[in-house]
């Protein structure tokens, strides 16, 4: 069990069998009065946020999360399926669940799959993921001067905008925290 | 590897210290502004010990056991015993240590000035509190108008003077006695109270209700009130000053009373001060106050938090 002075900003905790993030914490304690833990709470399945202060009698359940190791398989309608690499169990998140990470979701890309209790909940993308560029318009030489980028669309069906230099067919690194372009992969 | 993620922390401690350098520089001055302020008066600086075997039993205050002694959480009765000793003006500036205390507004170990004076009211410290403030700033250079985290705070008199019963009739959904019934007078004045306060001018809040009254006198005229004040500037509470309680036998009763409350919630109890109950009756009408130095550098700095204006918080060392 966690008391009330473990709270702090990213705690995970349970609340009526529901897990919840800490996503913003003050201490306050007013004059000779008793210590106050305000936080926003935002419930990690449902997105739902909510305010609750806190008083350092009250205690809390941790949440119990695990993350997996799983592989992407593949998607069907609006659901996206994972294998565990240990033990070839699958499961499914919802599109609402997987949200932006399905813009770089390509067959057999290691992910870490977030667990409550038996229920996937979420996912966790390598920082960096290496995707083919499908469409790209190309380099007009001359007439571009440094600093320059122009659109693409990767294999996913994800738009961003790329060094000139950059072709069709070729593979590019993206940084998944941002959606930007890093490098141009060597083959 | 090892030598670059080195590198990398003795790099981000540069950044943060060198991020700190002009608000600690202000601190510095303030700190000798205020010393100049009291030895001007005729104040002593004294300095009391830190380590002490009984700290006082206050119900929200958790000390630092240190071996079978405690660091002090405040000065507040060693410089009480100097004043039933006949010494009439004094002050100090040290740290205090409290347990659980951590925010952006409070620390585990903080800097307070404490300042005591006899033959004083709680009224006349307000007073000196705004001559203090005022004095300080101008030795800083700072003009008469402050602006604080976009707030502007006007130092020139005189300054809001508003009881804890109309600040809650003002801001608060309920009245005092009714969030002290209901338990949520901690939480009201946090939310709904503390907010409005300090701002355009710095407000002393007045006249807390008898619960509250820690070591303060109760008013002779409304015993349901102690003669307590609290200053705020910018939404911040700066300091804490009391019409000083007197009466050893009361005195005693209510740190049994806070004694009692802490062993019900399962806190640690301390020793009752017998030393400092022993000479409270030598102890002349007096009033004291404490302001906590960090954050009256954080107003003057324009920091939002107390982190800013520390050399280093728990979590740098």
């Amino acid at each position: 069990m966690y008391s009330a002075s473990d709270l702090r900003k990213g705690l995970k905790i349970e609340i009526d069998g529901e897990p919840y993030v800490i996503v913003d914490f003050q201490f306050s304690k007013p004059g000779k009065g008793q210590a106050l833990y305000r936080c926003k709470l935002k419930n990690m399945i449902s997105g739902v946020m909510f305010d609750h202060t806190y008083r350092s009698v009250d205690t809390f359940k941790p949440a119990n999360l695990e993350e997996r190791k799983m592989q992407f398989l593949y998607a069907q309608e609006h659901e996206f399926c994972f294998m565990d690499m240990e033990n070839y169990e699958q499961t499914f998140l919802s599109e609402e669940q997987v949200g932006d990470a399905s813009n770089y979701l390509i067959d057999n890309l290691e992910v870490e799959i977030l667990f409550f209790g038996e229920r996937a909940i979420g996912i966790t993308l390598p920082n960096f993921v290496d995707l083919s560029v499908a469409q790209a318009d190309p380099w007009a030489k001359g007439d571009s001067v440094a600093g320059d980028t122009k659109p693409v669309t990767l294999e996913t069906g994800y738009s961003l905008r790329v060094p000139p230099f950059v072709n069709e067919g070729e593979k590019i690194t993206v940084d998944t925290r941002t959606g930007e372009y890093v490098t141009r992969v060597k083959e | 590897m090892l030598q670059g993620s080195r590198n990398k922390s003795a790099e981000s401690e540069r950044e943060r210290l060198y991020h700190r350098r002009s608000a600690l520089r202000l601190r510095s001055l303030m700190v000798h502004a205020i010393r100049d302020f009291f030895v001007r008066r005729g104040y002593l600086e004294v300095e009391t010990p830190v380590l002490i075997p009984a700290p006082a039993p206050e119900l929200h205050i958790d000390a630092v056991p240190v071996g079978r002694c405690y660091l002090h959480t405040s000065p507040e009765l060693c410089m009480k015993r100097l004043l039933a000793a006949g010494y009439e003006r004094i002050f100090q500036i040290c740290k205090c240590f409290r347990h659980g205390e951590r925010g952006h507004l409070h620390l585990p170990e903080c800097t307070i000035l404490e300042w005591y004076r006899a033959g004083a009211g709680y009224r006349d410290l307000m007073s000196q509190c705004e001559a203090m403030i005022r004095s300080v700033a101008g030795d800083l250079g700072f003009s008469q108008m402050l602006e604080y985290q976009g707030s502007a705070i006007d130092l020139t008199g005189p300054w809001e003077r508003i009881t804890v019963s109309e600040a809650f009739e003002r801001y608060a959904l309920l009245t005092v006695q009714e969030s002290t019934a209901n338990g949520s007078f901690d939480e009201l004045m946090v939310e709904a109270v503390e907010p409005h306060l300090g701002s355009p001018k710095p407000t002393f809040l007045y006249d807390y209700p008898v619960t509250m009254a820690a070591l303060a006198r109760l008013k002779p005229e409304d015993a349901r009130f102690a003669e307590r004040f609290e200053l705020y500037m910018g939404g911040i509470e700066l300091a804490n000053a009391f019409s000083e309680l007197t009466d050893p036998e009361e005195q005693r009763t209510r740190f049994q009373q806070d004694k009692a409350r802490r062993m019900e919630l399962g806190k640690e109890t301390y020793p009752l001060p017998e030393k400092f109950l022993a000479t409270l009756d030598l102890m002349p009408e007096a009033a004291g106050i404490a302001l906590g130095i960090d954050r009256l550098a954080m107003i003057f700095s324009d920091r939002a938090t107390i982190d800013d204006v520390v050399t280093f918080t728990p979590e740098d060392l």
